[in-house]
């Protein structure tokens, strides 16, 4: 498909290989801020074709894995109640609660729903108006505007049975969260393409410039991130700490306008728990007051769930990129995709999954591959 | 969670927060709410994500990937060939 084969030209990637490798004269630990970019870089073999000196750190980008196991624990307590429909992206269904998951509760009656978009949800309301229509709305500002625009127009259409469970999350605090962290070790970032496709690039200058950090925004494809760590690497050895832009043919400066408009409508920044970094001011995003009695924590008093995570599973220390997943003694052991401890190993863009399913072997997917694309 | 998908926008319908297009990704067509993009027409691509498009894709800066090997002095002609 255009815009999307071309980056998985075998023949750039070679050449961006070779030239990468001709600027590195350091040791340079680079993170890369999206778990799209993580299941590539693990999926094409990136990490093992690079020059050594150059590690890439997995970061903590994945919506599904930084969802604390309290906000599952929430979603399962509403979902079990009678007459709810409750709908959610399915990545979301197999993350462990504290004594189940959404997918285990849907296999005991319960009215659990896959949808495509937030949009879907809100028609679920209106065409059942007898009962309650809950989204579970978890995501990065990539996720935002859609599901903004699902509340928005339950608001303008009027279907008061739609409410929303908000775990929405924010990539500039975890960069700083990260930067600031003692056991850091991460000399430059590669920022999420997306992300900054809604919300643009300025409020990574400051970043940058505080921590004397390089940010480069970066896409999802193979060639795209090798573009992406050259610029990176180029900064590092010459000494540089801007942000620039590799993703050019979606990220623009100012980013989408539109977007950011009605995100700043429906929500307002508060402080979000992520799962393994605990609580970070005004990380995440929760229903601004015009808006609140869309509020499924309200709507079904859940708002005083709390629960601890697991002691066993170090997805947090490997969220942060202090630890690898091979360095988890659950590894593949007691902990695997159809047994997942921690969020990691559930969405194939944490961490963990990507480790096990393209770690164990040899990389399995080759440039230049025609795979089937859903969007 | 995160993906979002270029395609290419056959037709469109409906205005302001329904203005809904027809994109095709490869084989499949789905309908994409296209109120972020108000800019974006028939033949232009766009990114997806969920069921709504988050931007236009810049033909132009679509090159740059390739173009930059030229610039930093890589060698060789790539990227030309597309579906
Ligand atoms: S392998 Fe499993 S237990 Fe270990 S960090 Fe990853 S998700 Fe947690």
């Amino acid at each position: 498909m255009k815009y999307l084969d071309e980056y998985r030209n075998a023949e750039a990637a070679k050449q961006y290989l070779a030239a990468i490798a001709q600027i590195t004269t350091r040791s340079w630990a680079i993170m890369e801020v999206c778990g799209g970019q993580t299941h590539s870089i693990v999926k094409y073999g990136i990490s093992d074709l690079l020059p050594k000196a150059i590690r890439l750190i997995h970061g903590p980008g994945c919506p599904v894995c930084v969802t604390p196991v309290e906000m599952v624990n929430k979603a399962i307590a509403i979902a079990r109640q009678p007459g709810v429909i409750f709908c959610s992206f399915g990545d979301m269904l197999r993350v462990p609660g504290s004594d189940c998951d959404l997918l285990s509760l849907k296999g005991e009656g319960a009215d659990i729903r896959i949808v495509y978009s937030p949009l879907d949800a809100v028609n679920i309301a209106a065409d059942n108006p007898q009962r309650q229509i809950v989204f579970f709305a978890v995501g990065f500002e990539t996720t935002a505007p859609a599901n903004a625009l699902a509340i928005h127009q339950a608001a303008t259409r009027d279907i008061h049975n739609f409410s929303a469970l908000v775990s929405h999350v924010l990539v500039p605090p975890a960069i700083e969260a990260i930067m600031t962290s003692p056991d850091t070790q991460v000399q430059g970032f590669l920022a999420a393409g997306h992300v900054c496709t809604v919300m643009g690039l300025t409020q990574y200058i400051p970043l940058a410039e505080k921590y004397r950090v390089p940010i480069v925004v970066t896409g999802f494809e193979p060639v795209d991130v090798l573009q992406g760590i050259y610029m990176c690497v180029r900064q590092l050895e010459e000494n540089r700490h801007e942000v620039e832009n590799q993703y050019t043919r979606s990220a623009t400066v100012g980013g989408n306008r539109h977007a950011q408009q009605l995100v700043n409508s429906v929500f307002q920044i508060s402080e979000r728990k992520w799962r393994g970094m605990g609580e970070i001011p005004a990380s995440g995003l929760s229903l601004a007051d015009d808006y609140a009695t869309f509020d499924a924590e309200r709507r079904f008093d859940v708002a005083n769930v709390s629960t601890a995570e697991s002691a066993e599973c170090i997805s947090g220390l490997v969220l942060q990129g202090i630890r690898t997943p091979l360095e988890c003694p659950a590894f593949g052991a007691t902990c695997t995709p159809e047994h997942p401890l921690g969020a990691t190993m559930v969405s194939g863009e944490g961490a963990c999954a990507a480790y096990y399913h393209y770690r164990r072997k040899a990389p399995s997917a080759s440039l230049n591959n025609k795979e089937p694309h859903t969007p | 969670m995160c993906l979002a998908i270029p395609g290419l926008i056959e037709s469109i319908s409906g205005e302001a927060e329904s203005r809904l297009a027809k994109v095709r990704f490869g084989q499949i067509v789905k309908e994409v709410n296209l109120v972020f993009v108000p800019e974006a027409d028939a033949g232009d691509y766009v990114l997806v994500h969920v069921g709504i498009a988050i931007a236009r894709i810049d033909p132009t800066q679509a090159e740059k990937a390739f173009t930059y090997l030229d610039e930093i002095g890589a060698t060789g002609k790539v990227g030309e060939e597309s579906a």
